[in-house]
Formats: C-alpha cells, structure tokens, sequence
C-alpha cells in the first residue's frame, strides 16, 4: 500500500515539475534557472509542512516521498549548476546555490512553522 | 551571465526548438514517460531509504547517496543525449526528468538538515548539507568529463564544439542541431 501511494505521489509530481518548469521559462528570458528553483522552494515548502503534521504515514508516502520527492530535484539543480560554472556564468552558478539552499531551508522552516501554527 | 543563450535545464530548456515542441507535439507520451520515469525513480529512492535509515540526529546516507549518484548519471546523459548521440525523442522526459528527477530529491535534503538540527545534532546537519553539495556537484562534474572522454570525438566535435567556444553546445542547441 505504502509503495502504491509513493507511486501514485511521483506519477503526479514528476510532471508537475516538467510542466511548472515550461510555465516559469515562458515568462523570463534568463539564463538563471527559475523554474528548477521554484519547484524545489516549493517542494521543500510543502515537505516541511507535511514533517511537521502529526505523524500519518499514508500522507506522507503520497504526498512527502511521492508527490514532494519527484517534484524537487537534485540532480537537475547540480546540472544546471555545473553547467552555468562551466560556460563562464560563475555568478550564476554561485548564486543559484546559495538561493536554492537558502530559500530551500528558509521554504522548508515555513512549512514546519506553518503547521505548528495552524494545528 | 554572459552567455545568456546556453541552454542549461536538463527538464526543459525552451530555447532548444526540439523541447519547446516536444508537449505539443506529443504532449500525452510526453508527459506519460515523464510520469512513468518519476514513478520508478521515486521508488527506488523509497526502497534505499528503507533499507537504509538512519536514526534521529543520524547523517541521511540513504538520501545523500541517492542525490549524488543521481547527479553521477544526470552528467553522463546530459552529454550522451546533447553531444553524443540523437536519442529518441521520449528518453531526454523518461530518463532525464522522470526517472533521474524522481530519484533525487531537494526537499527532503533541506528537510532533513532542519531534523537534525532539531534532533540537536547540528555539527551533522551542517556535514550533511555541505558534503551533499560539493560531493553531488564533483559527481555531475565527473560524469559530464568522463562521458565528454569516452564519447567518440567525431561526434562530439561535430555537434558540440564544448565549453565557451562560440559555437558550443548553447549555440547549436538555439539553432535547433540538438535532439
């Protein structure tokens, strides 16, 4: 059951990321990769909401390691990253790590908070 | 950003012609593969998380290796499928954004750091966010040289002059050469 929600959490998150990042690059003309950056601040929103409620593990596999696991990326930030070092945009490398890692635990603080409040 | 034509997402970069018609052109396949590709990701990321956890205040390996060796191949697929070869136009969604992107994940590293901290063992959280970034960005840096070393050189300089030469990859990608 527990694999089944994770499943059905990522069917959905995966292309939510592929299509929230379409969205984000449509409206910008920059080399900065906003649309990976608003899909992890908004993974780690949700994610640290979710930690933060009482314990329920259905919940959490759909929505924290399904839905929130497959919207959010590694792999896509350290690309990108690596990729704007190397073709001269170190500023931008520099500066994409520092806003994804400090809005991604300034977003994940939110949620925990967030929850605490409202509950 | 000097060189704002480069292209950069490995999801999506809609300066590439081939990704920006890809969901119009196949919108159902194309999000089917992404879907499918983040499915099987998720779950592997699930069964190592399982079969390796860690306690409160513990280092998150399971999470830490998962990230890095995902940057480990989103290197080598980056240059196999932008420099190397014309893939299929499904397996850039199904492997690159599905699989790669479902197996890794930024939320639940940003998560756990804050866990540890409250779990009071703010020395590994620090450890953990440091030695996940710089471990995760030598690991894509490793997989793109090592790919770009072993991808026959015909190939790659016919279709990606590399790294800051005017006609690099950013270059011929906007003028529509990489599938």
């Amino acid at each position: 059951m527990t694999l089944l929600l994770v499943a059905l959490g990522a069917a959905v998150g995966a292309p939510v990321r592929y299509l929230t990042d379409r969205a984000v690059q449509a409206r910008h003309d920059s080399v900065f990769p906003w649309g990976t950056f608003a899909v992890n601040v908004l993974g780690c929103l949700l994610l640290g909401f979710l930690v933060a409620l009482p314990a329920d593990g259905g919940l959490m596999a759909l929505a924290g390691t399904g839905f929130c696991g497959a919207l959010t990326t590694y792999s896509t930030f350290g690309y990108e990253t690596v990729r704007l070092a190397e073709t001269g945009a170190r500023p931008a490398a520099v500066l994409n790590v520092v806003a994804s890692i400090g809005a991604g635990l300034g977003a994940a603080w939110t949620g925990m908070v967030l929850a605490q409040a409202l509950l | 950003m000097s060189q704002p034509r480069l292209p950069v997402d490995p999801d999506v970069e809609l300066r590439v012609p081939d990704q920006r018609r890809e969901l119009a052109r196949a919108p159902w396949a194309t999000l089917g593969a992404i879907s499918a590709g983040g499915t099987l990701g998720a779950l592997a990321r699930y069964g190592l998380a399982t079969a390796f956890p860690h306690g409160p205040g513990g280092f998150p390996w399971a999470t830490f290796w998962t990230n890095v060796s995902g940057c480990l191949v989103i290197g080598v697929l980056m240059v196999v499928v932008t420099e190397a070869v014309r893939p299929h136009p499904l397996l850039r969604p199904f492997l690159g954004v599905g699989v790669l992107g479902g197996f890794t994940t930024f939320s639940t590293a940003m998560v756990d750091v804050h866990q540890a901290v409250r779990d009071g063992a703010s020395g590994t959280a620090l450890a953990y966010l440091a030695a996940t970034l710089l471990t995760a960005l030598a690991a894509v840096w490793t997989g793109v040289r090592l790919t770009r070393a072993l991808t026959p050189s015909t190939t790659v300089s016919r279709t990606a002059p590399r790294d800051r030469a005017p006609g690099g990859v950013g270059a011929s990608a906007s003028e529509g050469d990489v599938r």
